[in-house]
């Protein structure tokens, strides 16, 4: 063929033949019209198939005029830019556009996947679950990789995505979604009350069906009508009115979710910087759903065929866009509406065989039009099955066989030659918004579909939405809703004047019979998307599937990115006739968001790169980044994790600053340490609650380390607490945990010791504070010019003081993580970088050096010292970890203390802290590690415990190691296997404290 | 997501403004007296909670206002606040005669008193 030729001579309502527009369909240079969808603008190239299916790799045209569209998924753009799994009936055509077709390979014409279709029988529904479930191993690595490659649908963009998108927050009183008719009516009503309105359509303009549709408004035609109440709310100043706007979704108190696309449809405006995508998070007081009603499919056999699409499709097809779908077609219906794609097809100069109507002796406005047009009707009679061209590229002709509801395998039939088909099984309400939030569905006999019922948000359905097909009644409805949703006081506005021809009621057809054997090559698609088949449902039935919801899982009928708009009645309806129950009986799934895909550009909106978390940073990042320290993040905080110098890697240079601590004197910014401070006549009290040991006798001036369980008796926290004051404590929390355990004192202050007359104050960030460590710390410290007495026995271990060092004010606390005589010094945070600096200079001469976290994690782990969050998982207690002695036995209640007491938290064979030293001294075990009882030679092996913390100590020149080990501490001395991967580890149960167990080194 | 009033300032906000705090009026036993909690007690006041359909009283917090604690009490069907009220008070009367569950038992003898309500 060539030219264009399925664009007709005349006519395309949207499209501009003056401007003609170039792209690409999988490296096909083709052009189309401005105006033109992806969809239109290719079929009027000649080209019919657009896609593989996704189980059987069948050829697949457009069928849908819109959103529903389920077989022209196409790929769109280049690179980074590519989006996958668009609906070319949705993507609208500019010039350079870049399609391409999906799951096909090597091409479209010729795909190596449809050998599925010759195997069809061996692939039945539920065939995955049957099929891929032995041996074992088979799963990672031949079936889940061949069914990944073959269930494909479309490729991911490549790269960083290159633009920009946005989050909106909006309130509204009314927010209408569909701005067809009833939509544009109810915006009108709730406006001229003064509310404010959001009001949306998924597609470029608003209208919706008014242009297929025929009858007239106040005289007007409809499309009129629509333009001027378009313009109308596009003037009004309380009025938002957006197109290109999905409603993806309705949440609880009417939370809604709209996707805009801002730039797909031109490039252009990104070139300009503007977000290609908005979410729009809306709070409506009011949502009036006026999303209109989608045709239904016709399950009759291989209706899959390119060529075959929804009757109102075709008809926009020829409308909207002057295509044709074909040279020559059939219109199949039960109903109407179809007519009028028969007409319209006629009017612009096509060719319709037939209009096959399975109602018997029809006579209704519609049908005497056809007729007098000259439009054979062929009434009582259904499409039998389709001849497919080769390959089933398209169709060469239908074979029609008298209907009877019921009926078994057909035996006469005749045949028409035509090239496509217009179907129309009847209309389904678009109820999925009203489902998304519990939303209640009643069955329409009237319409053999599901209409909105009962919903407890505030939430309307009008129009075609609500069931209501009849354009008077929907206008009606429409204002009312509209007037109802504002509560408006006022006289109601006046109703227009409708005049449209009755239609004559539909008659179900849920499965047409084919003649010949009856699933040989014959398949009776429901879920085109996810290629299920009438016979599917059936034996899902008959395997015993009786809950549509195990049939839906079981089939994966209606589980596609369509999410069953054009499939979910048709199977309800097979399914009802393969039981002999009703529709209701069955019952319907349930609907889920998004109403359509949409990108995760929009879901990230700017919360990406350096908005993606805010960074918390100390008094002394600037120094750390000048010092190029490798930074690790801790909580939102970013700590420096060690400080190589050049010509060093960061094991030398952790190295090098350990050794500092434990020979010389090193420098620490501690300032992340959550810092809480705890006041009031019962503070003591309160904390003898919170810790597991007291504090109420601590004295002050002084410093305990305490530990915190949560009420199960797992640890959660610990850290060193001070007594500023009789009332007054300053908790020190993990840097993770400030946050945390702020909220935590609160929670229990205020739900369960009310009478506590205690104040929690979160001072984390207000001071700076940094650790002096090592031998030379007093020397340093005394350099500093401090106003007290830092003697031995004058400012002993555990102690605190306050004052100043030099110009700065300070609190000195005398504890250590380290095992070294260790000051930790606070000073208010805007002091801090001065104080550091003059903490460095005054310990030149003693060669401080500044140490990270990785030096700090090694140094308490040479001592065993526990660290929440790697001795601890959530499941640990005090007594794992060794620490008996600071779970008071004198305190009658404190959190978790009951809870220790339960039996299976005294029970032999829990996981006790130990240390580990490997055979080997240079081997560092893995973090986390296990530990098995035997080693054998493939898992499973029975694990015993799992290393915790593991490093090399350049202090004792050889690793270390500390795990959880079942019955560790009756261990000590035992050898433990740690099989890796090629080898197997062997290290022995020690003591978990690896240095200076004295402790003679911090009593200095 | 739900929309929340904070019972102490006012603020109405996001779910993800508040934190939810679980089941309401849930009685500690080792406050009450910590000589003697059984193994049962402690089993059901850490991990057994009632779930119905309906009428749901729990706990929240004004996490990015406030600070504080209070209650609500809130239908888990329909999403509905029926109320809310203060972290150491009692729900309206026809709130606690309408209560299931272990609730009911705990409002019965404050019905009883007719006190707070």
């Amino acid at each position: 063929m060539t030219g264009k030729p399925y664009r007709l001579p005349q006519g395309g309502r949207l499209i501009d033949r003056a401007r003609k527009v170039s792209f690409t369909f999988d490296g096909q240079n083709m052009t189309g019209y401005h105006g033109d969808t992806l969809a239109a603008a290719v079929l009027a190239n000649g080209q019919r198939v657009f896609g593989r299916s996704f189980k059987y790799h069948r050829p697949r045209g457009v069928v849908g005029l819109g959103s529903e569209e389920m077989n022209a998924l196409v790929g769109v753009g280049e690179g980074s830019r590519h989006e996958p799994n668009l609906r070319a009936t949705q993507v609208e055509l500019h010039d350079g556009l870049v399609a391409v077709s999906q799951n096909r390979w090597p091409s479209l014409k010729l795909d190596i996947g449809a050998l599925n279709s010759k195997i069809s029988r061996f692939i039945p529904g539920g065939f995955y679950y049957k099929t891929f479930m032995w041996p074992q191993a088979f799963w990672k690595h031949v079936y889940e990789p061949m069914i990944r490659r073959a269930a494909g649908l479309g490729k991911a963009p490549e790269g960083r995505d290159p633009d920009t998108y946005e989050h909106m927050h909006a309130h509204c009183d009314v927010l209408v979604i569909g701005a067809g008719i009833a939509g544009l009516a109810a915006a009108e009503a709730a406006q001229a009350a003064g509310a404010r309105v959001i009001i949306c359509d998924e597609s470029p303009r608003f209208g919706g069906m008014a242009d297929l549709s025929q009858g007239t408004i106040d005289g007007e035609p409809q499309l009129d009508w629509v333009a001027s109440r378009a313009a109308l709310l596009a003037d009004a100043e309380n009025v938002h009115a957006m197109t290109r706007t999905t409603a993806v979704g309705h949440w609880h108190h009417n939370h809604v979710m709209l996707f805009e696309r801002v730039c797909d449809h031109d490039p252009a405006l990104l070139a300009k910087g503007t977000p290609r995508h908005r979410l729009w998070k809306v709070r409506a007081k009011e949502v009036i759903l006026a999303t209109g009603a989608l045709e239904r499919p016709i399950a009759f056999a291989n209706n899959d065929r390119p060529g075959i699409m929804l009757a109102s499709a075709a008809r926009g097809l020829v409308e909207r866009y002057g295509v044709s779908p074909g040279m020559k077609g059939v219109v199949f219906t039960n109903n109407d509406d179809a007519y009028l794609t028969a007409l319209a097809l006629k009017r612009a100069g096509g060719t319709i065989a037939a209009i096959i109507d399975v109602r018997q002796g029809t006579d209704s406005a519609a049908v005497r039009d056809a007729r007098n047009a000259g439009i054979e009707i062929i009434p009582g009679h259904a499409i039998a099955g389709v001849e497919s061209s080769y390959g089933g590229l398209g169709i060469n002709g239908v074979k029609i066989a008298p209907w009877r509801k019921g009926q078994g395998r057909v035996v006469n039939e005749s045949r028409i030659v035509c090239d496509f088909v217009a179907m129309s099984g009847g209309f389904n309400p678009v109820v999925n918004l009203w489902c998304h939030n519990g939303g209640k569905l009643t069955f329409d006999s009237a319409l053999q579909s599901y209409r909105p019922g009962t919903h407890h948000d505030r939430i309307q359905a009008v129009g075609a939405a609500n069931g209501t097909m009849d354009l008077a009644q929907a206008l009606a409805e429409a204002y009312a809703a509209g007037e109802m949703a504002v509560k408006a006081t006022s006289s109601p506005m006046s109703r227009p004047k409708v005049e449209t021809a009755q239609q004559k009621p539909l008659e179900p057809i849920w499965f047409s019979p084919a003649t010949g054997k009856y699933n040989e090559g014959n398949k009776h698609f429901i879920d085109f998307q996810n290629d299920v088949t009438a016979a599917d449902l059936e034996l899902a039935q008959r395997e015993g599937y009786e809950s549509v919801e195990h049939t839906k899982r079981y089939t994966t009928f209606g589980m596609a990115t369509d999410q069953g708009k054009t499939s979910n009645l048709n199977g309800l309806g097979v399914l009802a006739e393969a039981t002999g129950k009703t529709i209701p009986e069955i019952g319907i799934t349930t609907f889920r968001p998004p109403y359509t895909p949409f990108s995760f550009g929009a879901i990230a909106g700017t919360l990406t790169k350096k908005l993606f978390l805010p960074i918390r940073r100390t008094p002394i990042f600037r120094w750390h980044q000048a010092q190029s320290a490798h930074f690790e993040p801790v909580g939102q905080w970013r700590r420096a994790y060690t400080y190589p110098r050049a010509g060093e890697d960061k094991h030398a240079a952790i190295n090098r600053e350990i050794l500092a601590v434990r020979h010389k004197v090193g420098l620490l910014d501690a300032s992340t340490l959550g810092k809480i401070e705890i006041k009031g006549p019962d503070a003591a009290e309160f904390l003898d609650r919170i810790y597991t040991n007291m504090f109420s006798t601590l004295k002050v001036g002084r410093c305990r380390y305490g530990l915190m369980m949560n009420e199960l008796g797992f640890l959660t926290d610990d850290g060193v607490t001070v007594r500023l004051a009789d009332d007054h404590f300053l908790m020190h929390t993990t840097s993770g945990g400030a946050d945390r355990i702020a909220a935590w004192l609160e929670e229990w202050l205020q739900t369960e010791w009310t009478q506590y007359k205690v104040f929690v104050t979160p001072v984390t960030e207000q001071w700076a504070q940094f650790a002096i460590a090592g031998p030379k710390a007093r020397e340093v410290l005394s350099k500093l010019g401090p106003d007290f007495d830092i003697s031995a026995e004058g400012f002993p271990h555990m102690a605190m003081k306050e004052g100043k060092l030099g110009a700065y004010p300070v609190r000195l606390y005398r504890i250590s993580f380290s095992g070294e005589l260790s000051y930790e010094v606070a000073t208010p945070a805007h002091f801090g970088r001065g104080l550091w600096d003059a903490i460095l200079a005054a310990g030149a001469e003693f060669g401080i050096e500044a140490y990270g976290t990785e030096a700090l994690h090694v140094l308490r782990a040479e001592k065993g010292y526990i660290v929440i969050g790697d001795e601890t998982d959530g499941t640990v207690t005090p007594f794992d970890v060794g620490l008996d002695g600071l779970v008071s036995k004198k305190k009658a209640d404190f959190i978790g203390k009951r809870s220790l007491e339960q039996s299976f938290l005294r029970s032999a064979g829990r996981k006790q802290l130990v240390g580990l030293l490997t055979e080997d001294p240079k081997e560092v075990l893995p973090d986390g590690a296990y530990a098995v009882r035997s080693v054998k030679d493939k898992p499973p092996m029975e694990m015993i415990g799992q290393v915790t913390s593991t490093y090399y100590s350049p202090t004792l020149d050889r690793s270390i190691a500390m795990a959880l080990i079942e019955n560790g501490r009756s261990r000590m001395g035992e050898t433990l296997s740690f099989p890796l991967e090629g080898k197997v580890v062997k290290a022995k149960i020690t003591d978990p404290v690896f240095y200076d167990k004295e402790g003679s080194r911090q009593n200095v | 997501m739900l929309i929340v009033h904070c019972h102490v300032c006012g603020a109405e906000g996001d779910e993800t403004d508040f934190h939810y705090g679980g089941q309401a009026h849930i009685a500690r036993p080792a406050t009450r007296d910590p000589a003697s909690v059984s193994d049962a007690e402690q089993r059901d006041y850490l991990f057994m909670r009632h779930n119905p359909k309906g009428l749901h009283f729990e706990r929240w917090r004004c996490d990015r206002g406030c600070g504080k604690w209070f209650h609500a009490a809130r239908d888990t069907v329909t999403m509905e606040f029926k109320a809310t009220y203060g972290i150491s008070e009692l729900p309206p009367r026809a709130l606690m005669e309408a209560a299931t569950g272990e609730w009911a038992i705990f409002f019965k003898d404050k019905l009883a008193k007719g006190s707070e309500a």
